[in-house]
């Protein structure tokens, strides 16, 4: 489903990934982990197209489209989708109005017509029910005034309405209290299916327990360092990452 | 040739006529208006209200002026269909300048109640007309109203007795139709005796393409108590010039909402006086323009806080695009025994290019020292962070520069008290982003 190949990419002139080399298969759930400024974040800002972020080198390929010459909206519409680590709030614009118009978008992309009014608010109640958002929020202003927890729920809710192939969680755990966690790794579970994968970015084992990884990775400095099996997170939760930094030859 | 003079010499030539074809109350103040014009001439842009306005070569072309009460070749229900759905109204229509008696509403107006042409209501209650006619616009203090004055012949007058409530809202059209260039001065007053209410919706819409310019003064007097609301849209053409004032004095515990929006225009320079004269008033004066190509919109308040216990909340927005221009000039005068005085003013901006330019201007004047008063002023662009969070979800960058579009125009319309009239704003601003709008669904040029 996603093949990344020795991916460079800078910000600001300064490179931050360093060739990354990563392959996700349909049904299978990736953990990113690694230390504070590794490249976790940036490795998912690039894959969805955040202008902020140049490529350098380096290949992508979604379903066997080139990403990287893809618009951000298009990589949406093609199923890619990312959980902000923080979601923007967008004051005046009310979240049905918002996700009518992404929800419309994806369906022209496929080439069918809008959905219906009543259609819309049925699918809107049936998603909402997944991560247990309120009314009151889904008739708010996106995000605005959403306290941290709520932002991450109606994130996934997004996930939820849009359907997505691939879903990158970039820290969708932090900030949340255990609670809340657990209603929205519940709805992640809820949204697994055979056909669609996901990569979760987080720096700890606690969201793991919920979201079961098939593969894990440790990104450090910009590289895929170490790849295992799901022992690996409780591994570095019980270690540290200091351990990777010794094997890596230093200090 | 100076600017004025043309017009000058049209009062002069052909005075009699202007007389002939308007009512008495009008003539009066004529002569009167003509040495305040000839004294004050247009202003400059050397002049610090006037700046980012060029009002002599506004007027210096040759326009044409239908001062002998030509009849327009026109039934205006043709050319105009409102496409405000649910909004019943009593609708009536200006041509140019002259009222269009030929087919009026069916009244559903309470008793007593006037709506209607200018020259008719004042021929038939004269003393009530010139008690009001040209007491809140004066000649002396602007070359416009004056030149408006001056040449004025029709109009629109809404009248509200004592304690009546006028439910319905009235529509006033006013259609611009000529084939020939023409430059248009037309009158609105609006008179809400003790406790009346109403509300009046004033649409501008120009139906032909060749060159309008117009001249517009409005005066409302809210009486003691009085609730009224003033609406008005211009959908009028690039090619049209509008000189627009509105002049409100409002007595104790009036409120008064006004409300301007252009969504269509070419150059256009609304100004707004607004005088508080009575405890416990309260005005809203709001508005918003949607600009781009080369549009320009030069919006002026002054709001005058004359006694205690009044309260002011003033809130203007542009979006420009292209090389549109847009000027805000806000003043707010507080005088010295206006004690309890709440005043507030917010003027923000979009440039959604480079070219687009955007002055502003706040200016509060505050001599009680018991008041709350507060002004903010921004232009900015959109907000990249949420274009992108929106891309992110599909939405292309199009649409997701109309939804933040939309939505920051969203308070203004808010503002609106006609529910029916505000759900179709938040539709025609959203087709005006989407340049679906160059002119309103019910013009003929664009069918």
């Amino acid at each position: 489903m996603l093949e990344i190949k020795n991916l460079h990419a800078n910000i600001n002139g300064k490179e931050i990934l360093k060739g990354i080399n990563l392959s996700v298969k349909a049904g299978e759930v990736h953990a990113i982990m690694g230390p504070n400024g590794s490249g976790k974040s940036t490795l998912s800002s690039v894959l969805v197209g955040n202008p902020a972020f140049e490529v350098t080198e380096g290949e992508v390929l979604f379903n066997g489209k080139n990403l990287l010459e893809l618009e951000p909206e298009d990589r949406s519409r093609e199923g890619l989708f990312l959980s902000f680590q923080y979601p923007v709030e967008i004051p005046g614009v009310s979240m049905v109005n918002f996700m009518r118009a992404a929800v419309n978008e994806h369906r022209k992309y496929k080439g069918l017509d809008p959905v219906s009014a009543t259609d819309f608010l049925k699918l809107m109640r049936e998603k909402r029910a997944i991560v247990e958002l309120d009314n009151k929020l889904a008739s708010r202003s996106v995000n605005e005034g959403f306290s941290g927890g709520e932002k991450k729920r109606n994130e996934i809710f997004q996930m939820a309405m849009l359907e997505p192939k691939l879903a990158i969680l970039d820290e969708t755990d932090s900030g949340l209290d255990i609670d809340a966690l657990r209603v929205v790794a519940n709805g992640v579970n809820k949204l697994k299916t055979p056909e669609n994968a996901a990569i979760v970015i987080t720096h700890y084992q606690r969201l793991l327990d919920y979201i079961k990884p098939d593969i894990v990775h440790v990104l450090y400095k910009g590289r895929i360092v170490k790849t295992a099996g799901p022992e690996l997170a409780l591994e570095l939760e019980e270690k540290g990452y200091d351990w990777i930094k010794k094997e890596m030859g230093e200090e | 040739m100076k600017a004025e003079q043309q017009y000058i010499d049209l009062f002069t030539g052909y005075e009699d006529l202007i007389r002939r074809h308007a009512s008495d109350v009008q003539n009066t103040l004529r002569t009167q208006a003509l040495a305040d014009f000839e004294r004050l001439g247009f202003p400059s842009v050397k002049s610090e209200d006037y700046k980012y306005t060029d009002v002599a070569q506004a007027f210096a072309p040759d326009y044409g002026v239908n001062i002998n009460r030509l009849d327009i070749p026109v039934n205006p229900y043709d050319v105009f269909r409102c496409d405000v759905p649910n909004l019943s109204t009593s609708l009536y229509f200006v041509v140019n300048d002259t009222f269009y008696d030929k087919m009026l509403p069916k009244a559903h107006l309470p008793e007593g109640v006037y709506a209607g042409g200018m020259k008719n209501f004042m021929d038939k209650y004269p003393e009530v007309a010139s008690r009001y006619y040209g007491k809140a616009a004066l000649t002396g203090k602007d070359a416009i109203v004056a030149l408006n004055t001056m040449l004025a012949q029709d109009g629109f007058v809404l009248y509200v007795p004592r304690r009546v409530v006028v439910e319905r809202p009235i529509q006033l059209v006013n259609v611009f139709r000529s084939d020939v260039d023409t430059m248009a001065n037309r009158r609105i007053l609006v008179i809400l005796e003790e406790g009346a209410e109403a509300k009046l919706l004033v649409c501008d819409h120009s139906v032909d393409d060749v060159k309008f310019l117009a001249t517009q003064v409005v005066e409302i007097f809210a009486g003691e108590g009085a609730f009224f609301d003033y609406y008005d849209l211009e959908e009028s053409s690039v090619s049209t010039t509008r000189f627009a004032s509105v002049h409100v004095k409002q007595e104790a515990e009036s409120n008064v909402l006004v409300n301007g929006i252009t969504l269509n225009n070419g150059l256009t320079r609304n100004n707004y006086y607004i005088e508080l004269n009575g405890e416990h008033a309260e005005t809203t004066l709001c508005g918003m323009s949607i600009l781009d190509k080369e549009q320009q919109v030069d919006t002026y308040s002054h709001i005058t806080h004359a006694v205690p216990y009044c309260t002011s909340n003033e809130l203007f927005k542009n979006v420009l695009d292209d090389q549109a221009v847009g000027a805000f000039s806000g003043r707010i005068l507080v005088k010295e025994n206006a004690q309890k005085t709440e005043a507030y003013q917010t003027n923000r901006n979009l440039c959604a290019t480079r070219e687009a330019r955007m002055y502003s201007k706040p200016q509060l004047e505050i001599y009680a020292d018991d008041v709350k008063c507060s002004h903010g002023m921004t232009t900015g662009q959109l907000d990249e962070n949420a274009l992108f969070y929106m891309q992110s979800r599909g939405i292309s960058r199009d649409e997701a520069r109309m939804l933040l579009s939309v939505a920051f125009m969203s308070d203004v319309i808010d503002h609106v008290r006609l529910e029916a009239l505000k759900d179709r704003l938040h539709k025609l601003v959203e087709k005006r982003f989407r340049g679906e709008l160059a002119k309103c669904a019910g013009c003929r040029i664009c069918k």
